[in-house]
């Protein structure tokens, strides 16, 4: 049935978190966003209580052992609905300070998303105890960004069979310093057991914070998001053990596509979890940018009227109800990704759709709003012109605008990534 | 809980209504564009479907329990797909019906609800637009005043659908400040119903000036008696219906365009390989899922008894923005093949064009 109510448990975790984002985030805000690279302890103790009650997971996809409640009536599920939800809501108080949030990340998915269960319970306990700890993925390298088959860090079997050796460079690593270096975590590396095997050879492993031979190389400087930690890692005869690799070892012959199917596409499953995540993060920066515009005019005298003719509406006035259309019709498209996965069902489409759309209305939303608050929207008196600097990375990372674009664009022609480039 | 799967229901409304816009009122919208007109075949098969008495309760003579804007979106939209036109022609009656079931008086439903249930067609009709380019739903130029007995209608309107063979006619007026509506019956003294208009699009929709000039009412021709009526309820059904509406057409192009693409070739490519195209046919989508998800929105937020109207108005506007663009971009899609009138595309931009001008021409 055609239903738009929020769940209750959702309803009640949104406003806990707007609590925390009001009185936790917003006010420490502005500090991280001039103190780059300063860790927001802050932030991050307070919030690692509740992540780890909650299992570790900050951007994972739920686990399929998330049975419903066994005798009674079959509970609908939540999972995604839950965690769109909670991103969005933290990104509302502040996205960079929520980029920083302890957990699995991405990491803890990727382990969620293709890991056995032994290895399950080897890399996502840590998650549940002790002090604050990070997951990071790592795939971009400098010369490979959207093009993931072609990246080139290598990871190639020692001479006994025991381990592996990584060799490469990744860039932009988010939380790489944390999960590599500062604290137990980990990263999930992207290398290829065989560079001539193209995607077939990709393959995602796991490397313990501290590991030898693994180094951050450098810090990166942004336009926005500065609260969470950008990093380049660099991997020199980075040795692993043999049970660290995620899924199978074997590669895929081009003829026998399931054999692969904890690889690559394993890793582009996880995005059907993710995009809508990330997607959610967009459109907290965009509601907390349209919600304080709509009330910092109105107590200017500017209020927004619906169901006004056009000639009666004023150019601000249209420009507001523009930027809450796009919003809406942006949020409901992640809410629809969301119930999709939460219903058992495909959502790549709409994954990657509801990516782009919030990819775009989140920065047409901020960049409008500075426009709008005229000098004082561009001044850093105010955080509008950080949400539009923090905006900015949602039509770019967790594919690019033009990527989604390409992946939406195959499955509505049923193309493959050949005929479709 | 939120869900975005229409219920089973509304799963065979969908199939249904769809089966009958794409095997009957699609192949004879090209013909019904150029000549003007709706084929009375398709007003009959389509009035067979039962859209209206479906929304009127048994009581009066229908057979639906429950007036449900999520179901009608689901159906507007279907209809649309077919042909604007041809839907907007069927879902006439609704100007009268639809009013009538939220703000009419007990004694107004039991006199004209069971009309609008008839085997036959029943050209039932609206008139709220005028003719000027400011024209305002809260701020109406057509006046009712009150007289001994009744009111007396004055002013002119447009864009009145089958107002020539319009048994009734509910006429929106200003009266003391507010919009009201009132009902006025076929050959009332002072209405003349003048030439037919010609519009860009919607050309199968027979659209007519109307001349009021004294029109005496009876009291009880006010709708909602001595309560009046809810104007911005009415136009909120009027906002979901047009969204809704504008969804289908857009869906239309859409399809057409992708399959278009998929088959014409230059430089020895089916152009949807290229992302020039194909990010153009990818952006279509988005915009159509996000505006159908829009109607839902204002659809379900009506169903609840809720305001709607900053939901109705959002969809509304995003809906015909999106219409607008997609319809354009598939023009373009097709190049100079699209601006031929033989493919359906340039007709459908033309239809697309008007929702932001239709506030009041179709209601669910």
């Amino acid at each position: 049935m055609i239903d738009f109510e929020l769940p209750t448990p959702v309803d009640r975790q949104v406003q806990l978190i707007t609590m925390l984002g009001q009185q936790v985030m917003r006010p420490v805000a502005r500090y991280y966003d001039e103190h780059e690279g300063e860790r927001p302890w802050d932030y991050i103790n307070m919030i690692w209580q509740t992540v780890r009650s909650q299992g570790g997971r900050t951007l994972a996809a739920p686990s399929v052992d998330d049975k419903p409640g066994e005798g009674g009536e079959k509970k609908p599920r939540i999972n995604n609905l839950m965690m769109i939800h909670t991103v969005e809501a933290l990104s509302w108080g502040d996205a960079g300070l929520y980029l920083s949030t302890p957990g699995g990340a991405l990491g803890g998915a990727a382990v969620e998303a293709t890991g056995t269960p032994e290895q399950k319970e080897r890399f996502l306990k840590r998650f549940t105890e002790g002090e604050p700890k990070w997951g990071a993925m790592a795939m971009t390298e400098p010369h490979a960004g959207s093009d993931t088959a072609s990246i080139r860090t290598t990871a190639r079997l020692s001479d006994d069979g025991k381990e592996w050796i990584l060799n490469g460079e990744k860039i932009f690593v988010t939380s790489g310093l944390m999960a590599a270096k500062e604290s137990p975590g980990f990263v999930v590396v992207w290398a290829t057991v065989d560079p001539a095997a193209g995607r077939a050879g990709m393959k995602p492993f796991v490397v313990e914070s501290g590991t030898p031979g693994m180094t951050v190389a450098k810090l990166e400087h942004k336009h926005g998001i500065r609260a969470s930690d950008t990093a380049a890692l660099v991997f020199q005869d980075c040795r692993i053990p043999y049970d660290n690799i995620l899924g199978s070892a074997e590669v895929a012959r081009a003829d026998s596509p399931a054999v692969g199917g904890k690889g690559f596409r394993g890793a582009m499953k996880t995005f059907d979890a993710t995009r809508p995540a990330v997607a959610a993060g967009a459109m907290g920066i965009t509601r907390a940018t349209l919600e304080f515009t709509a009330a910092y005019l109105k107590e200017r005298g500017v209020q927004v009227r619906y169901g006004v003719p056009l000639h009666q509406q004023t150019a601000v006035e249209r420009d507001l109800l523009q930027m809450e259309a796009q919003h809406r019709a942006a949020w409901l498209l992640v809410l629809k990704a969301a119930a999709l996965m939460d219903a058992g069902l495909e959502n790549t489409t709409e994954a990657s759709m509801c990516k782009v759309k919030a990819g775009a209305v989140a920065n047409s939303v901020a960049q409008k709003a500075v426009e709008l608050l005229g000098p004082e929207g561009y001044s850093c008196k105010l955080l509008v012109e950080k949400w539009m600097r923090d905006a900015r990375i949602n039509d770019i990372y967790e594919g690019t605008g033009q990527i989604n674009r390409l992946v939406v664009a195959r499955r509505l022609l049923g193309y493959s990534s050949r005929e479709l480039r | 809980m939120i869900s975005f799967t229409p219920n089973h229901e509304q799963q065979l409304i969908i199939e249904t209504v769809r089966r009958y816009a794409s095997e009957r009122v699609r192949p004879a919208a090209h013909d019904a564009d150029e000549r003007a007109a709706t084929p009375p075949e398709i007003i009959a098969t389509g009035w067979e479907l039962g859209l209206l008495p479906s929304a009127i309760p048994e009581q009066y003579g229908g057979f639906g329990d429950e007036h449900s804007a999520v179901t009608a979106a689901l159906a507007a939209e279907e209809l649309a797909y077919g042909d604007l036109a041809m839907a907007l022609y069927l879902l006439t009656p609704n100007l009268f019906g639809i009013p009538l079931l939220h703000c009419g008086t007990e004694e107004q439903k039991q006199k004209w609800l069971p009309r609008l249930t008839d085997a036959d067609f029943v050209p039932a009709t609206a008139a709220l637009i005028e003719p000027r380019w400011d024209f305002a739903p809260h701020a109406l130029s057509t006046t009712a005043e009150r007289v001994q007995n009744g009111y007396v209608l004055n002013g002119h309107k447009a864009y009145v659908p089958l107002a020539a063979d319009a048994q009734a006619m509910l006429v929106y007026a200003r009266e003391s400040g507010a919009t009201q509506a009132f009902i006025v019956e076929r050959g009332a003294a002072g209405l003349t119903v003048l030439d037919r208009e010609k519009n860009m699009g919607v050309r199968a929709l027979p659209t007519y000036e109307v001349k009021l000039e004294d029109v005496r009412v009876s009291r009880d021709a006010r709708l909602g008696g001595e309560a009046g009526a809810n104007a911005d309820l009415l136009l909120n059904y009027s906002r979901v219906a047009l969204a809704s509406l504008a969804v289908g057409v857009a869906r239309g192009a859409y399809e057409y365009a992708r399959d278009y693409a998929k088959q014409r070739e230059t430089f020895g490519r089916p152009i949807a390989q290229y992302q020039a195209i194909a990010f153009m046919i990818a952006e279509m989508a988005i915009e159509i899922d996000a505006a159908r998800l829009m109607a839902w929105d204002a659809a379900w937020t009506l169903d609840q008894g809720k305001d709607a109207t900053r939901a109705a108005a959002l969809a509304k506007q995003y809906a015909d923005e999106a219409v607008l663009f997609v319809t354009d971009r598939a023009v373009q899609v097709l190049g100079g093949h699209g601006y031929i009138r033989e493919h359906p595309v340039e007709r459908w931009l033309r239809n697309g064009r008007g929702f932001s001008t239709f506030l009041g021409l179709a209601m669910i």
